[in-house]
């Protein structure tokens, strides 16, 4: 059997790659032939069809797939083959183009969305604002991609696990996080349910199934792959994943990993990827060859899309809130004067929370070393006894009156 | 690894003898109190026994990596996919990143990932997914999410012709990070005891077995369920000269040490297996050099910023008044881990035997 394997293997793999493998103890060498080495093909007599070694290589290395031999030498130009198609269901002016594709929202369902998007919009440039005055650290806002975060998230049941990046905010408001907790993480305040340990932005909350956001990018695609898997392993499970990233995110390692494990390991998972084009001052020539990131699904064995809203032009004029707009304008649900009561009401909001936000306190110093394990392990409690000690004389060297007495 | 030099045995006339092992093992004796039935089982055996335990007693528990399907490269999953099914015992891509991202998401919703990293030398592509993610997953989240049910096995140690990269005892490159846990066993009934552990306990633990002592350390292992705790040291043989800490195959090299020390020179040799690495067990190893006044710590990974390192610098602070000699380190060399130069490499019983002659003349 072995003997067989490195005989395959002689035949279709690069010396290195046959080492690798050796290395990794996948293959054995076999002892050497009288003529020495590796055997040649079989004979002419062994090899009944072409049918017989086509049926063989699909099955050994192509996953069941057909191939056909080919007697002219052709190298494959990816640059000739017709890129994704981009499906849409409405044109720039919010029409819709094929009256089948209309996913005939409820009035609810529309404004809902329409009212994430526009407090989500609302809130990034406020929060823009604070941040630029240095009333928090950090802010990243998601302009221009508010419809595909409630577009999405409206297509999922609240119980689907999202893993995100951190430019998904929409689908964490959408799902009904409270606008106050926003603020109170972006200020890292006793109130912040993630209990003020990371930057602004990275939100996470268990009551909406939306794992805690880390700036480590593309973590998460295998971690939700492996979400996915265990999730269908439960009896009865009706429970997906859903895992954002970006177009940047794409090009690092665990993109590749995340993809090429869910195709094997058949995970019930969705991977968004919104490619807005950049990823900081990277313009996607810089970051790939290929046709985008959907180009790459079908190499993975993947079910691939892409939709309108990777290319869409950015502006005033062309933007999925303006769109949204009209569409539900069009149908009598909405109007200037609901736009500006809506606009004034959120305003109010966001404002207020904000001022409430920064005027709580932040927890005490002892929850910096709660978490790192389940329990308070000895040496930790060692040195939060060392920090007492230490704050007891220098205590005026330090923000403790920005804290909660314990 | 072991499969690939087995098949150069057969293809490559060898020298007659070479340096093969640089220890003689010393089975332990299970304490009552883990069960009154044994079974014989080599380390590689107990380490499976565990995950069949685990597997049996918990139906969210999940074993994956390389080739771990047809019973691992060291048949350390011999027989639990039969046993448990192909969709709970199963091959992963060959893709360390992969693995390691995939049981944390695993972890990540409550259920139990155990899984495999072929040899501890590749588990360096899955250190941002361990040190940035599985570490950090409790404490940014405030607690929201946690990844607990992680447990990552991995191979560690001197082999005798592991050269760079089937060699390498990679510890000290995670207690460097908060959240983790490491543990190394020295023997089997550690080994079933601590995996247990470790498959249970609610923190993300690294698992690193030494590839050595899977089928040369035989001993008699309680048979049913049973725990060793994490963050617990042993004691194995009491003294009152000198202390000497180890793990892994390295306790049974400071063993041997210690008797000849005892026979030589008449030095009387505390030894302590530290067992888990982080969180560590300093009140042990406190207690015994307050006790002998001398310390000897003694790795294979290499000196420099060893965990030896780490627990020299504890020691001289809580037992300074005690000391009488510096803290020693035997420890491998600053070098890359060769292959033909394994034996002049290694801290061998005799660089062990010549630190303790040295501390106890100092």
């Amino acid at each position: 059997m072995r003997a067989a394997i490195y005989r395959a293997l002689c035949r279709m793999l690069p010396r290195r790659v046959l080492l690798a493998s050796m290395r990794r103890g996948r293959v054995a060498a076999p002892a050497p032939t009288a003529a020495g080495g590796c055997p040649r093909y079989a004979s002419s007599t062994e090899v009944t069809s072409d049918e017989f070694r086509l049926k063989e290589y699909g099955q050994k290395y192509l996953g069941y797939r057909k191939a056909a031999f080919t007697e002219s030498l052709e190298i494959v130009d990816p640059a000739r083959d017709p890129a994704f198609p981009i499906y849409r269901v409405t044109d720039a002016t919010g029409k819709i183009i094929d009256q089948a594709q209309d996913p005939k929202f409820s009035e609810e369902h529309a404004l809902h969305m329409y009212r994430t998007m526009t407090q989500l919009n609302i809130m990034d440039r406020i929060l823009y604002d604070s941040q630029r005055q240095g009333r928090i650290s950090f802010y990243m806002t998601s302009f221009g991609e508010e419809g595909n975060h409630v577009g999405s998230a409206a297509a999922l049941a609240p119980n689907d696990l999202v893993f995100g990046q951190y430019r998904e905010v929409g689908v964490l408001m959408y799902r009904g996080f409270p606008l106050e907790q926003f603020m109170h993480q972006c200020y890292g305040n006793h109130c912040d349910i993630g209990k003020g340990k990371q930057m602004p932005v990275h939100y996470g909350s268990s009551e909406h199934n939306f794992v805690t956001i880390s700036s480590p990018l593309t973590t998460q695609l295998p971690q939700a792959a492996g979400a996915a898997y265990a999730f269908k392993m439960r009896p009865g499970n009706d429970r997906i994943v859903c895992v954002y990233f970006g177009d940047g995110a794409a090009s690092e390692g665990d993109a590749h990993a995340a993809f090429n494990f869910a195709a094997t390991l058949k995970c019930p998972i969705i991977f968004f990827c919104r490619n807005n084009g950049y990823a900081i001052s990277t313009p996607t020539s810089e970051q790939y060859g290929g046709d985008g990131i959907a180009g790459k699904g079908p190499g993975y064995g993947l079910h691939t899309i892409r939709t309108s809203e990777e290319v869409t032009q950015w502006g005033g004029i062309d933007n999925p809130i303006v769109r949204f707009k009209r569409y539900i304008t069009e149908r009598g649900w909405w109007n200037e004067e609901k736009e500006k009561a809506w606009q004034a009401e959120v305003r109010k909001k966001v404002l207020t929370n904000l001022t409430s936000s920064e005027k709580e306190k932040l927890a005490h110093y002892h929850e910096m070393f709660e978490g790192v394990y389940k329990t308070v392990p000895e040496h930790l409690r060692r040195q939060r006894a060392e920090l007492d000690e230490h704050i007891k004389e220098y205590g005026s060297h330090y923000p403790v009156d920005r804290q909660l007495t314990n | 690894m072991a499969a690939s030099s087995l098949a150069l045995k057969t293809a490559v006339r060898l020298p007659a003898r070479r340096f093969a092992s640089h220890f003689t093992y010393q089975p332990s004796v299970a304490p009552a109190s883990l069960g009154a039935e044994r079974t014989k089982m080599n380390l590689c055996q107990a380490v499976n026994n565990a995950m069949d335990i685990a597997m049996g007693t918990d139906q969210s528990a999940l074993v994956f990596g390389e080739d771990v399907a047809f019973g691992g490269v060291f048949r350390c999953t011999v027989g639990l996919q039969d046993k448990y099914g192909k969709d709970r015992v199963f091959n992963t891509p060959l893709c360390e990143q992969g693995i390691a991202g995939f049981a944390i998401g695993v972890a990540t919703i409550g259920s139990t990932a155990i899984a495999e990293i072929q040899f501890g030398d590749y588990i360096f592509p899955a250190y941002d997914q361990i040190v940035n993610e599985a570490a950090k997953y409790r404490y940014r989240s405030g607690g929201l999410f946690s990844c607990g049910g992680l447990t990552i096995r991995a191979t560690c140690g001197a082999v005798g012709h592991g050269a760079l990269y089937h060699s390498q005892s990679p510890e000290a490159n995670f207690t460097h990070t908060p959240g983790l846990k490491i543990v190394v066993p020295r023997g089997p009934i550690q080994a079933k005891g601590l995996l247990l552990s470790c498959i249970r306990d609610p923190d993300p633990c690294i698992f690193l077995e030494p590839k050595v002592l899977y089928r040369q350390a035989v001993e008699e292992v309680p048979s049913g369920d049973y725990s060793i705790p994490i963050g617990k040291a042993e004691v194995l043989k009491t003294g009152k000269d000198v202390s000497i800490v180890a793990w892994g195959t390295q306790v049974h090299v400071v063993s041997e040490a210690a008797k000849l020390a005892e026979e030589k020179l008449g030095v009387s040799v505390e030894v302590i297996d530290l067992q888990s690495i982080q969180p560590w067990d300093e009140d042990c190893v406190a207690e015994s050099v307050t006790k002998t006044g001398r310390l000897i710590i003694s790795h294979e990974a290499p000196l420099n910023s060893g965990f030896g390192a780490e627990i020299a610098s504890t020691i001289q602070k809580r037992c300074f008044l005690s000391l009488e000699s510096p803290i020693e380190r035997v420890c491998g060399w600053d070098t890359p881990f060769p292959h033909v130069y394994e034996p002049f490499y290694l801290p061998t019983v005799w660089r062990v035997f010549d630190a303790i002659k040295k501390t106890v003349k100092y």
